[in-house]
């Protein structure tokens, strides 16, 4: 993998017409179909779709643990992390586990040879270092279950950092959290982002938190996946999940959304 | 985006407000989490077991009291305790537990060696899996006692004899666990450490082992049974030895009707068996209390 070094103009995703099939013959089902998308470094795209608009399925691909039927995807060598709706730590780790594991087989992942891995004692300072970004500092030693929901949330998120992703996936990540702990978890994720100027692809079937989040709304249909229509949100940030513009934005879109997902009950 | 070069140059009070509202909302939901002593624990899961006890001496002393069998038959506790009492300030009895518990480690530790390495190579092949996973649980049906025939056959009245029923009362279980837990290592986690780029052995080591660490205990716990089992048959059987292992007591016991040295060697080979059952569940619930998991 070649690493481009200081290119601006280059795209951190290229997507193009992608698509992918399960099976073949008659029974085949198409989850994806010739999706195209462009991601410009350090955007932050919200992509939307009912059920059954493979969205996870693009993001597998993205992350190269499946591959496309037809089309490619390019990051241009760039470290992929993918989070993931449960936060999928290892339970029989401490938090710090979790993060020095990350932080030992990032070499391996991008490619760089062994000798870069980072020693020790570094490991242990960029671990705490990280807690600190997701307001962890003090939890290091617990182990995952002993957690909350959002918290565990958070270590993900941090172990995602440890990789050194310069572009972060994320597969519905707060869906399964109440609307509180959602709400702040928007706020340090849009910090994190901005702070580190990550590229992120953030898949969710909630309106409102796409449009609180992305710098663009990319709307995809169901079976297959298909891009419908591309919404970019002109607001301000930080947004308010219940502020007036993003909810105005969300019902546009969610009608989009409803015609779409109509097609399916005729 | 001038916001950013305020959120980093000056203590914004929205970037703390958000870093309290969010430390506050760990901190209650971390105070909901208590847990109970570890003595209280402790007694809520051994009074039943003592209680249990003295239901079972209490009945047993009931049946001899009834008159359905003659004392030199089947004697009463008051008869029994005395006698294991006696077994228990014994060198020779101790020397015999030594012989019976050198034979069960020995076998133990060779039936979770073959067990892990035929686990792990049928757990690893797709082919040997369609081959011998089911057959790997049929032997798990066959009565250890009915292989001695054949190992008396292959290893005479000897030590071997009995390693080779333990070892194969014992390993399929044991296969089994560590089969059972590459298995249910959960899709999500296997994604996870593909992301984090585990491959090959750093995805073994890292990931599939530690993930089915607590299968694997419990295939050991099964294994310790059938294990414990296999010796006990093969010690009545295959007598042999400078001492009296347990096996061997429980016979002589028999052939001189000293019905109550008889039950107290029974007595111990309970005992021990349920001992040593009782520390792998130990391990597994530690395992899984660490872990989250709900204990089975």
């Amino acid at each position: 993998m070649i690493i481009e070094a200081g290119s601006t103009t280059v795209p951190a995703v290229t997507i193009e017409r992608v698509s992918k099939a399960y099976g073949t013959g008659r029974g085949a089902l198409l989850a994806l179909d010739k999706v195209s998308l462009t991601v410009a470094r350090g955007e932050f795209v919200s992509i939307l779709g009912a059920s059954g608009c493979g969205k996870s399925t693009l993001l597998s691909i993205i992350a190269n643990l499946d591959r496309p039927t037809l089309g490619s995807v390019d990051v241009g060598g760039a470290r992929v992390g993918l989070m993931f709706q449960e936060p999928a730590l290892f339970p029989w780790l401490t938090v710090n586990g979790n993060i020095e594991l990350a932080l030992r087989t990032r070499g391996r992942a991008g490619g760089a040879p062994r000798n870069q891995r980072s020693p020790k004692a570094e490991r242990r300072a960029r671990t705490a270092e990280l807690l600190e970004v997701v307001h962890l500092g003090g939890f290091g030693g617990k182990r995952p279950h002993e957690l909350s929901g959002g918290m565990r949330q958070r270590v993900a998120i941090a172990r995602a950092l440890a990789q050194e992703s310069d572009v972060l996936l994320m597969d519905e990540p707060f869906a399964a959290l109440d609307a509180m702990t959602r709400d702040l978890l928007h706020d340090e994720l849009e910090r994190i982002w901005s702070e580190r100027s990550l590229t992120v692809l953030f898949v969710t079937h909630n309106v409102r938190e796409a449009v609180r989040l992305g710098d663009r709304v990319v709307l995809l249909s169901s079976r297959p996946g298909r891009v419908v229509e591309e919404f970019p949100v002109p607001l301000d940030r930080p947004r308010r999940t219940d502020s007036g513009e993003v909810a105005s934005l969300a019902a546009k879109i969610t009608d989009r959304l409803r015609e779409e997902v109509g097609r399916h009950g005729a | 985006m001038a916001r950013d070069t305020d959120v980093i140059d000056t203590p914004d009070p929205a970037a703390n407000g958000l870093e309290r509202q969010i430390a506050g909302l760990d901190a209650l939901e971390m105070a909901a989490r208590s847990q109970h002593g570890v003595v209280r624990r402790a007694w809520a899961s051994t009074w039943p077991v003592l209680a249990a006890v003295a239901i079972a001496i209490v009945i047993w002393e009931i049946v001899v009291l009834s008159g359905w069998k003659p004392t030199y038959v089947l004697p009463g506790p008051g008869d029994v305790f005395p006698q294991l009492g006696k077994d228990l300030s014994e060198g020779a009895f101790w020397s015999g537990l030594g012989l019976t518990m050198r034979r069960a480690v020995m076998g133990f530790a060779l039936a979770i060696l073959v067990g892990a390495v035929l686990g792990a190579v049928v757990s690893r092949v797709r082919f040997l899996r369609v081959a011998f996973g089911s057959l790997i649980t049929g032997l798990q049906t066959m009565p250890s006692i009915a292989w001695f025939p054949l190992a008396i056959l292959l290893f005479q009245l000897s030590e071997s004899a009995i390693l080779f029923v333990i070892v194969i009362g014992a390993a399929p279980s044991i296969a089994n666990g560590l089969i059972a837990g590459v298995d249910y290592t959960p899709p999500i986690l296997l994604r996870a450490g593909k992301i984090l780029g585990l491959r090959g052995v750093a995805l073994y080591r890292h990931l599939i082992l530690p993930a089915s660490l607590p299968a694997f205990v419990t295939g050991l716990k099964q294994g310790w049974a059938f294990a414990w089992r296999s010796l006990m048959a093969g010690e009545l059987l295959v007598i042999i030895g400078h001492h009296a292992s347990l096996g061997v007591r429980l016979e002589y016991a028999r052939e001189n009707i000293d019905a109550p040295d008889m039950i107290a060697t029974m007595i111990i080979i309970l005992v021990i068996g349920i001992v040593i059952d009782r520390l792998f569940s130990a391990a597994d619930r530690t395992l899984r209390a660490r872990r989250g998991l709900e204990s089975s």
